[in-house]
């Protein structure tokens, strides 16, 4: 039994713990880039050694609170592996771009994120309910704190929003997951999966599982919590929270509503996937109608995450591993998108759109990596979020065609939000001497060095999806929703 | 040498990182010769492919060069694999070949521009997409192409981001445009796919067709349908082509490359690579025939009343793609194809003279109104301006009659009613190219400060022209009539068509088809030659040519406004969604839904301070009610 997914939960939280030791400034910031650096360079080892199979992997198992059945057991699959690797990634580049800006209480802002990563982490790798609801309330507090502390104008507001909104759809949870033990006796999450639960119990769990993920993702109509958190938010928090945190919300439902409840799973497909339909028409029309650019991105990300619950609902291999690969995606594209509007926000301190235009003249490497993002994030062949947004809607459409339909009428208006986004700030005249060349400095080594790793993987997923998915659709093919399924058959128009 | 022909692709992705990352340090010398010998090599690539087809046997000319595997998932595969067979390769020459030779003129046209780097690693990214959409062996890689070049297009629409005026607003708009009308095309092709995928179980094209027979006629049609939607979209069709005349606002370089000779006749490239499925939905083909037919009427309607060369251009793209989708649409894939390769060389001559008169002129002047008599201060251009636009009108013996000719021939096997539609069409465009001629070229200046300040453009501007000068002359000779030499190369990629026209009838089209490019340019000489002397929209010197368009003035108001397309697309569609899109945020979201969270919130927080005397500030009653709140539910769940 090996500790690396110990050694990779728990690191941040060592970190965490020096930096907040540590004398300086300068070394608490070094420390916790350091830090987050260890914690992605582990999470590497993951590969190595991977088989491409369906089972856990790097399993460790130990009891906690045994009299309760309570266990402390980690482990990672194919589902989790890419979000575990996502996670460790931006991190790191969520800590560069903080050292760059953050000026007020370094140490508890570096600590908190560095907890966050723990608590992350944690979710994604947890296999035992305790263990994993431990892990996913424990995540709301670093970020309620790092938006209400560090946040803008109105953070007190938005920070006890998100906090109250995601807390009071996970106490349902809670309930649902005593519920389970007290059904099967085990918290063990693969335990129950093979348990097989009553169709009457899995209904009312499901619904309270999904309650909770639902506002995480978040699906129409719970998302109102998103744009408040992310417009307040200071970036880096918007960078995990985008990137990151709200795949907890889809994750939960891979990870745990379709396993364990595939009969309410499969009642509830069509409902929740008119919700996610909705959520990606009216979320790209809103992000159409927004005037600040974080809040732009914020409902895109609405729309983009309507993608990935309709890819899961679609309860085929194709839309569950494309929806797979599109948290990655969103995560980095939406991640990507949060860093650019900070890195302008630092210049200018506005994120008016109507304050831009005409910056490919004055700041062509801005501009440049803002276009490569925004045709990431509009699914532009070759890139990467085209192969996730392409075969998410594939099997959504060998199990709905009509929802097909309406989901690449999004895709219409992705283009159409992202391309707005980018001719008022990047094109035009350019008229408003704050963003002349002199005034408006183009983007330094630092801040490439955080966009290039994320625009490299942008054209490795494009090009080489294969090499992702061929270690997700082995534990997407395993799921019981989609065995029960018939294979993909010849469909015919008319009999 | 076949297996080599990623080595294609390999050079304008080169051409594309070296200039991106390094161009800066060459200058323009360097940044031009890295981006046209990228071409060129991959021209050099095309021929040898091209050798190496005809070197084998006539029924093993099709052959898969496998990559990579792309995305797999259960039982969908899309790989990266590219289709060598007699279509793609003669595509990838046109592309390629005219391409190579619009590189080097773009070298001076573009001399001194500020974004020369850019502009260069924007052409070769194209050219690679482009590419990629012709050898890709599967509709999800044809699908990157297709996105790609759309990229490339929009980039290069806008390549004067900063730039407003009257002719095309905000130039950043223009390419906006072109990508999201492009997108309502991509709508049917994803669809397609998707279609084609659950019907037969595969992506790739030769597996398609091998396996077409499981596929209903609804579904076949069904699948040509939204292809049609897509290729309506790239080549500017009926109901999709707004985007196209806008798209002029991209240096004419681009113009010539991409929004005339090669991107554009994607659409009909992609319906004749699938034109097994379109044999299995003959409806949607009539559909294409008329969409076709009737893009070619409207859009040449149009170009009558222009008086910007490009736009008159932009128009007559639009109708001559028209022919081309009548083409394909009447199972004329080969002919469809052949008018794809003349077109490329006379409309790429012709936009690249037009980019001459612009660039000799002081101000980039391009209003036909302000010309007249550059055939004095521009001989050589004017020369091939009057080839390019010979080929255009059809006039008898250069490429565009043959090409053309041959779409009308069967047509008018298919339906009388569509070939009376593609003739008057043809006079039509030898009207209106000759309208250019006279009107630039000939007569009196009508501006004397813009005809004294006009000069010739230098040799590097001029020598790319007189290859496609000549192509444009004896591009017609790749597939005389009875002899079909390029319709039989095709046929192992597009098959042999059904309709084989007697020898009488096709004399007798071809008869009527040269009458009719003649008296096209003997009406335009009439009304802007002799008629000049006063005014050339006024002419009276030959009464009989004015009688006759005399005719139609009573519809130019409305030709003039484009039909008002664009006005109902904005009215119908883009104000509308705009409209809902604030509606949306203010009332819906800020308004209903969060408003309804935020009621929540508020009435929790009101029952909170009416039970506050429950709350007593002792843990144990907190803890008590928590517990009792949770073994209620839990009992709930438990026996409920």
């Amino acid at each position: 039994m090996s500790f690396l997914l110990s050694i990779l939960t728990f690191l941040p939280v060592v970190g965490a713990i020096i930096v907040l030791l540590a004398p300086s400034d300068g070394l608490k910031k070094g420390l916790a880039f350091s830090a987050t650096i260890a914690t992605f360079v582990v999470s590497l080892l993951l590969l190595p050694g991977w088989q491409e199979i369906p089972d856990m992997q790097f399993v460790e198992r130990y009891a906690w609170m045994p009299d309760l059945d309570i266990y402390y057991y980690l482990g990672v699959d194919g589902i989790s592996l890419w979000l575990v690797l996502l996670t460790t990634l931006l991190m790191p580049i969520a800590v560069a771009f903080s050292n760059q800006h953050i000026k007020e209480s370094v140490g508890s802002y570096l600590a908190l994120m560095l907890l966050m990563e723990t608590a992350m982490l944690g979710v994604f790798l947890a296999l035992d309910l305790v263990l994993f609801y431990v892990f996913w309330e424990f995540s709301l507090v670093p970020m309620a704190l790092l938006i209400g502390k560090w946040g803008s104008q109105n953070r007190i507001y938005a920070a006890v929003k998100f906090f109250l909104y995601t807390l009071a759809g996970s106490a349902l949870m809670l309930v649902a997951i005593l519920a389970l033990y007290f059904h099967a006796g085990t918290f063990d999450l693969l335990a129950l999966q093979s348990a097989g639960l009553p169709p009457g119990v899995q209904q009312l769990a499901f619904l309270a599982f999904a309650l909770a993920f639902a506002i995480k993702t978040p699906l129409f109509p719970f998302h109102t919590w998103l744009p408040a958190a992310h417009v307040q938010a200071p970036t880096a928090g918007s960078v995990v929270l985008a990137g990151v945190l709200l795949k907890m919300g889809t994750y939960g439902f891979l990870r745990f509503a379709l396993p364990l409840f595939p009969v309410a799973t499969s009642n509830y497909a069509s409902l929740i996937s008119v919700l996610a339909i909705v959520g990606i028409l009216y979320g790209a029309l809103v992000a159409l109608a927004q005037r600040d650019l974080k809040s732009l991105v914020a409902y895109s990300s609405v729309a983009h995450m309507g993608f990935v619950i309709l890819g899961i609902f679609a309860l085929n291999e194709q839309g569950i591993s494309g929806a797979v690969l599109q948290m990655v995606n969103h995560g980095l594209s939406t991640g990507a998108l949060f860093l650019l509007v900070g890195m302008l926000y630092e210049r200018r301190h506005t994120r008016l759109l109507s304050e831009y235009g005409g910056l490919w003249a004055s700041v062509p490497i801005f501009s440049f990596f803002f276009l490569v993002v925004a045709m990431s994030s509009a699914g532009l062949p070759g890139l990467n979020g085209f192969v996730g947004e392409f075969t998410i809607l594939l099997g959504t459409y060998a199990s709905n065609p009509l929802f097909a339909v309406l989901g690449v009428t999004g895709i219409i208006l992705a283009a159409w939000y992202l391309l707005h986004a980018f001719r008022q700030v990047a094109q035009g005249a350019l008229e408003n001497p704050a963003n002349f060349k002199e005034n408006l400095p183009d983007l330094n080594w630092a801040e490439i060095g955080q966009l290039a790793p994320i625009v490299l993987l942008f054209f490795a997923i494009g090009l080489a999806p294969n090499f992702f998915l061929s270690k997700i659709n082995p534990s997407v093919a395993a799921l019981e929703v989609v065995q029960s399924k018939a294979p993909a058959v010849v469909w015919q128009i008319e009999p | 040498m076949l297996e080599l022909a990623w080595l294609i692709l390999v050079f304008p992705a080169l051409g594309t990182l070296i200039n991106l990352f390094v161009g800066g340090r060459f200058g323009e010398r360097g940044i031009h010769a890295v981006a046209s010998g990228a071409v060129i090599l991959s021209f050099l690539v095309s021929l040898g492919l091209f050798f190496g087809l005809m070197g084998l046997d006539e029924h093993h000319r099709v052959l898969t060069v496998h990559l990579w595997d792309w995305i797999t998932i259960g039982s969908f595969n899309a790989p990266a694999a590219l289709l060598i067979d007699p279509l793609s390769v003669t595509m990838a020459l046109v592309v390629t070949g005219v391409g190579s030779l619009i590189h080097i003129y773009a070298g001076g046209y573009m001399q001194g521009e500020q974004r020369y780097q850019r502009f260069f690693v924007y052409l070769n990214f194209f050219i690679l997409a482009m590419l990629v959409l012709i050898l890709s062996n599967n509709l999800v890689g044809m699908f990157v192409g297709w996105e790609g070049v759309g990229l490339a297009s929009y980039l290069l629409i806008g390549f004067y981001f900063d730039r407003h005026d009257t002719t095309y607003g905000h130039y950043a708009d223009a390419g906006k445009k072109a990508f999201l009308v492009n997108r309502v095309g991509d709508f049917g092709m994803m669809l397609a796919i998707f279609l084609l995928w659950t019907g037969v179980g595969s992506v790739v094209f030769e597996e398609i067709f091998a396996r077409s027979d499981a596929l209903t006629t609804g579904a076949a049609t069904t699948i040509c349908l939204l292809l049609l939607l897509a290729a309506t979209g790239k080549s500017a069709q009926l109901p999709l082509f707004v985007w196209l005349p806008d798209a002029m606002a991209g240096p004419t370089p681009v113009s010539a490359l991409i929004h005339a000779a090669t991107m554009v006749t994607a659409g009909i490239y992609m319906i004749a690579r699938t034109h097994v499925l379109w044999e299995l939905a003959p409806i949607a083909g009539d559909l294409a025939a008329w969409v076709g037919g009737l893009t070619a009427l409207l859009a040449a309607s149009i170009a009558l009343t222009q008086v910007d060369l490009k736009k008159i251009l932009a128009y007559s793209t639009i109708s001559q793609l028209g022919y081309m989708m009548l083409g394909v649409g009447v199972g004329a894939y080969a002919f469809g194809i052949f008018h794809l390769v003349t077109h490329a060389f006379f409309k790429a001559l012709l936009f690249l003279a037009a980019g001459n008169v612009m660039h000799g002129l002081p101000g980039g002047v391009l209003d036909i109104r302000k010309m007249g008599n550059l055939r004095a201060k521009m001989p050589a251009t004017h020369w091939l301006f009057v080839i390019g636009a010979a080929a255009l009108a059809g006039l008898p013996l250069t490429s565009g009659f043959f090409s053309k000719d041959g779409i009308l021939l069967h047509a008018s096997s298919h339906n009388i009613l569509l070939y009376l539609i593609g003739l008057f069409t043809a006079l039509l465009t030898a009207f209106y190219s000759f309208r250019a001629v006279f009107m630039a070229f000939w007569g009196e200046a009508r501006d004397q400060r813009i005809h004294a300040h006009a000069h010739e453009s230098p040799t590097m501007m001029t020598a790319p022209l007189w290859i496609l000068a000549v192509l444009a002359l004896a591009g017609g000779f790749l597939n005389l009539p009875f002899l079909l030499t390029l319709e039989h190369y095709l046929e192992p990629a597009v098959g042999s068509p059904s309709f084989h026209p007697t020898v009488a009838l096709e004399s007798v089209l071809l008869a009527v088809s040269a009458v009719v490019s003649v008296v096209g340019i003997a009406l335009a000489y009439g009304r802007y030659v002799q008629g000049t002397a006063s005014d050339p929209r006024q002419g009276r010197g030959a009464g009989w040519a004015t009688s006759v368009t005399k005719l139609f003035k009573p519809l130019e108001p409305a030709a003039q406004s484009r039909w008002y397309v664009d006005e109902i697309y904005s009215a119908l569609i883009v104000s509308p969604l705009l409209a809902l899109s604030q509606w949306f945020d203010r009332v819906i979201d800020q308004g209903i839904v969060d408003g309804a969270v935020n009621l929540i919130g508020q009435a929790n927080l009101a029952v909170g301070n009416a039970l506050r005397k429950v709350h007593n500030g002792l843990v144990p009653t907190y803890a008590l009610s928590l517990f009792v709140g949770v073994v209620a539910m839990v009992l709930y769940f438990v026996f409920v």
